[in-house]
């Protein structure tokens, strides 16, 4: 990682191998560690040749989802006559999870470079960089280097000298984690109010204005760079476990342990020693008790489960969660699972978009009732009641925000259901609100 | 709607097959074998939003349940509406939306044409599980004629939708996120559209409330009629609603040829009219210097009497029907109406609708049946020739020109202004009272019917007119207002092959007005 504390021998910095050295900040400062040689590349390869190289890879979307990114590429069709639209999502709002913060306050120009490449790839002469409202650092660099980008002919009309028309807007959100949701984000990039959309029509078909667009993360764009310099199967090897999760991914750790950060570790490298070894386990005095692995959005995991899980898309679903955005959350056995999970419910109810009802009514319903549950006054009905409104709210709505609150509910109930049983029962200790580490 | 073009697409509903355009949203293709899917949110004449997820149905080997609103029917599909999975879904939202509500349907107006109601006796839940206190947000007026209780509100976004895509003036928008989001007006900006009211009848909740009807009456106290506004020449077509023989509202009814599903605020809350008070009650002859009351038969008789042998010249009414209209001319030399006008208000979203300058129902009718359009209402009144002034009021006009009748008959509801010396009174109904047709601007015929009682021994026009031509020698009596227009069909080529079961409650173009009339149902907005 390299910041706030040196990298760990056991990571493999790819993405994050600038962290900490404010020299790649600058234009000049990033050509001489490298950069733009992917770009330089890119420009002169087909665009169907780029795609197949990232298809080839196995980079998958590291925004949480994990769509083959090669593939999404695929879906823009060239020669439509349409203009083509590329959009960064930058708005990185899932709680638990900065790793795309500190891609853009220490390697603005990877991104850019990163836009550029995949801008050319899907036919677009146009990217969007939507970062979160509340980004005002990574936004200050992200404008730095797009303007030294334009000044020194990298990108623009004539992007490195080659004829090729590429532009790279930034885009400051207003504060909506909504707006990380790709159809939201479209919205609030059109200046309208930033709700989901119905799909389909998918972006790939009517994005952006209406036109063919694709949508990637800020870490999955970044990583396009390294695959085009050192080829698809350089990043495939970089894998312990699973083929179908290549490369490296970077995880931001917070929570109740000795040394959160910001970590980049190979796919499939084990769990148990992620957290106990690189990130110096518990602390002092304390145990682990629970582990969201990919932000509040997946489901929590036990320390059982925990510990038996490689870190890749498909180990942590075997072991009952999601790699999600890779955002770690950490809880230790001096915090009340009910509280966390209060305190998760009331993140979603205020952040819902308010269109779908199960969605509107479903995730502020539920955290009443865990707010009640938390402070010693649940029923024995509150449980059933929580399990069936999760129920009504998985699957019904326009985006997975819903679900998003549903799930850990869920999983909470069922993995921790006795320290609900115990609040409700009246034995357990009324939680103060701690604030988390 | 259907082109040849169209390919056709062949899917089951709830067990019943049915054959519809590629294209069609399942929630429209069950509309056609008598399946209503419950939603809130979708309106046939909005854009489609899908935000309710009350219509959400199971559709064969699709991974989740599928907004039958948003979703395009496929071939062989297969579609559960009423079973488990799509009940359970529906029970859930039903449930979500009352959390909230403050179930004040005692004193809610919408209460008896409550979609929220009557989806939930349909099939909610007996009981509610929340047990939270409920989100209150004060009442707000809109301005123009509407009033929003939030409270009420389940945001299904119509009457935004309307506001922006239909009436193309963004007043209303989705203020706040999450539950404690609600239905705001953009700063300095009221629902002063000239067809914002439109967003009452489109709430399918108590949310957005009419101020001329709050708390006038309950809606299963109300009779229901379908008829025409006569408040313009659009003839957009309505539901006349009566409470103890007054009429309380008016809503349209509706109609892809005329309206849509809309009408403009300035037709709707122009109903008072159709109540009025200054009546005449009996029909009056004149005994030296005061006017009489009588029995029908001796005014025709005394009216036949006037008539008999003179020119007579009709000021008409341009809301009589075309059939007071046609039974006029027969007895008429000359024939003349005159209009009110205003300014012209179209609704953007939806072609060829607008609350037109002529604020009169039959302009068109009168027309086209022979009377003179004038600013001069008694222009055409020759010296000596006997005044029939049908369903005028004379309002406004110099009753200098009256002295040149020889006589003044009297056909219409109240006394006209200014009239000192008719000879003969007969009581007619007004246009809310009694059935007939008329003609819209782009030559539409359309039927409306009898909403009230007229008071005393009003008759109805077609039937006095009718009478006084047979007091005359010129005709038989007839016997339905259907008579008297199969008399027109037949005597007047424009209305050739019309009758009233083929007007129906649609309306049918005159075969005149074949070349400006709309064939095709209106292209609604922005769908």
């Amino acid at each position: 990682m390299g910041y706030p504390h040196q990298s760990h021998q056991r990571e493999t910095p790819v993405l994050s191998k600038h962290f900490g050295d404010e020299g790649a900040r600058t234009l000049d400062g990033w050509k001489s560690r490298g950069g733009y040689q992917a770009l330089e590349k890119a420009l002169g390869m087909a665009p169907a040749d780029i795609v197949s190289v990232v298809k080839e890879s196995g980079l998958r979307g590291r925004g949480g989802a994990g769509f083959p990114t090669g593939m999404k590429w695929s879906f823009m069709k060239p020669g439509d006559g349409k203009p083509h639209y590329l959009c960064c999502n930058a708005d990185e709002s899932e709680p638990g999870t900065f790793k795309d913060r500190e891609l853009m306050r220490w390697t603005p120009h990877a991104l850019v470079e990163g836009c550029a490449i995949g801008a050319y790839a899907i036919g677009a002469e146009t990217a969007y960089i939507y970062i979160r409202g509340e980004f005002t650092e990574p936004l200050y660099w992200m404008n730095q280097a797009v303007k030294e980008a334009y000044a020194a002919g990298i990108i623009g009309r004539n992007a490195m000298g080659t004829g090729k028309r590429i532009d790279v807007h930034v885009h400051k959100g207003a504060g909506a984690y909504i707006c990380g949701e790709e159809t939201a984000l479209m919205n609030s990039l059109e200046g309208r109010r930033g709700n989901p959309r119905i799909k389909p029509p998918f972006p790939a078909v009517s994005g952006v204005f209406g036109m063919p667009t694709t949508i990637n993360n800020v870490e999955t764009l970044i990583a396009v760079c390294p695959i085009l310099m050192n080829g698809a199967d350089w990043y495939k090897k970089m894998s312990l476990s699973n083929p179908k999760s290549t490369g490296t991914k970077l995880y931001s750790v917070c929570g109740n342990i000795e040394r959160p950060g910001t970590y980049e570790v190979v796919m499939g490298f084990p769990f148990r020693e992620f957290l106990y070894d690189l990130c110096g386990g518990p602390l002092a005095g304390r145990s682990f008790k629970a582990v969201i692995p990919g932000g509040v959005s997946v489901p929590i995991q036990t320390m059982e489960e925990a510990e038996a899980s490689l870190m890749d898309y498909e180990g942590f679903v075997a072991q009952g969660s999601m790699l999600g955005s890779g955002g770690v959350i950490v809880i230790d056995d001096a915090q009340s699972m009910v509280a966390v999970i209060a305190r998760i419910a009331r993140f979603f109810a205020h952040e819902s978009c308010s269109q779908c009802t199960q969605c509107r009514e479903g995730t502020a319903w539920t955290t009443k009732i865990l707010e009640r549950i938390r402070d010693g006054q649940g029923t024995t009905e509150d449980l059933d009641t929580l399990l069936d409104i999760a129920e009504q709210m998985t699957g019904k709505t326009i985006c997975v925000l819903s679900d998003s609150c549903a799930t850990p509910v869920v999983s909470g109930i069922k993995k921790f259901g006795r320290e609900f049983e115990a609040l409700i029962q009246g034995r357990g200790v009324h939680h103060v609100i701690a604030a988390v580490a | 709607m259907e082109t040849s073009a169209a390919k056709m697409i062949t899917l089951t509903i709830e067990g019943r097959q049915v054959t519809v355009p590629e294209g069609t949203t399942i929630l429209e293709a069950a509309k056609q074998v008598g399946v209503l899917i419950p939603h809130y949110c979708y309106h046939p004449g909005l854009p489609v939003a899908g935000v309710c997820r009350m219509c959400l149905v199971d559709v064969e080997k699709a991974p989740k349940l599928a907004p039958s609103c948003a979703t395009t029917v496929t071939e062989g599909q297969i579609v559960h509406v009423h079973n488990e999975k799509s009940l359970e879904a529906r029970k859930g939202v039903l449930e979500m939306l009352l959390i909230n509500h403050p179930l004040d349907c005692p004193i809610c107006d919408q209460s008896g044409e409550c979609e929220l109601q009557d989806y939930t006796y349909q099939e909610g839940r007996e009981d509610s599980r929340y047990r939270e206190p409920k989100r209150f947000n004060p009442a707000e007026d809109f301005g123009g004629d509407v009033v929003y209780v939030p409270n009420r509100c389940i945001l299904c976004t119509r009457c935004v939708r309307f506001m922006d895509d239909v009436a193309e003036d963004p007043v209303l928008n989705v203020s706040e996120r999450g539950d404690r989001a609600l239905i705001g007006k953009f700063e300095g900006k009221d629902l002063t559209h000239p067809w914002a009211a439109n967003v009452v009848d489109l709430c399918p909740v108590g949310a957005l409330l009419s101020k001329d009807f709050l708390n006038k009456a309950r809606a299963w106290e109300l009779d229901r009629t379908a008829s025409i506004c006569p408040n313009c020449t659009q003839g957009c077509n309505v539901i006349m609603e009566t409470r103890e023989n007054q009429l309380v509202r008016m809503r349209p009814r509706p109609n892809e040829y005329v309206n849509a599903f809309f009408m403009c605020d300035w037709g709707r809350l122009n109903y008072r009219w159709m109540n009025e008070k200054n009546r005449i009650e009996l029909p009056m002859v004149r005994q030296g210097s005061t006017l009489v009351a009588t029995s029908w038969e001796q005014a025709i008789t005394a009216a036949a009497a006037v008539l008999k042998g003179k020119r007579a010249f009709v000021a008409a009414s341009p809301m009589l029907s075309n059939e007071a209209l046609f039974l006029l001319t027969q007895l008429m030399q000359g024939g003349a109406f005159r209009v009110v006008e205003g300014d012209e208000a179209p609704l953007p979203g939806v072609d060829d609708l607008a609350l037109r300058r002529e604020r009169a129902a039959n302009v068109y009718g009168a027309e086209a049946l022979g009377f003179t359009k004038t600013r001069d209402l008694l222009g055409g009144l020759g010296q000596g020739d006997v005044l029939v002034i049908a369903g005028e009021d004379l309002v406004g006009v110099d009753s200098a020109a009256l002295a040149r009748a020889s006589q003044v008959i009297v056909i219409g509801p109240v006394l006209p202004e200014g009239v000192t010396n008719a000879a003969v009174v007969l009581p007619v109904a007004n246009f809310a009272e009694e059935e007939g047709t008329v003609t819209n601007l782009r030559g539409r015929v359309q039927r409306f019917t009898q909403a009230r009682q007229a008071p005393g021994e009003t008759r109805p026009s077609w039937l006095v007119l009718g009478d006084l031509l047979g007091a005359l020698g010129k005709q038989s009596a007839f016997f339905l207002p259907s008579d008297v227009f199969a008399r027109l069909a037949s005597s007047n080529k424009a209305f050739a092959g019309l009758s009233y079961d083929a007007i129906g409650f649609k309306g049918l173009p005159l075969a005149t007005a074949e070349a400006t009339g709309p064939k095709a149902p209106l292209a609604m907005g922005a769908a």
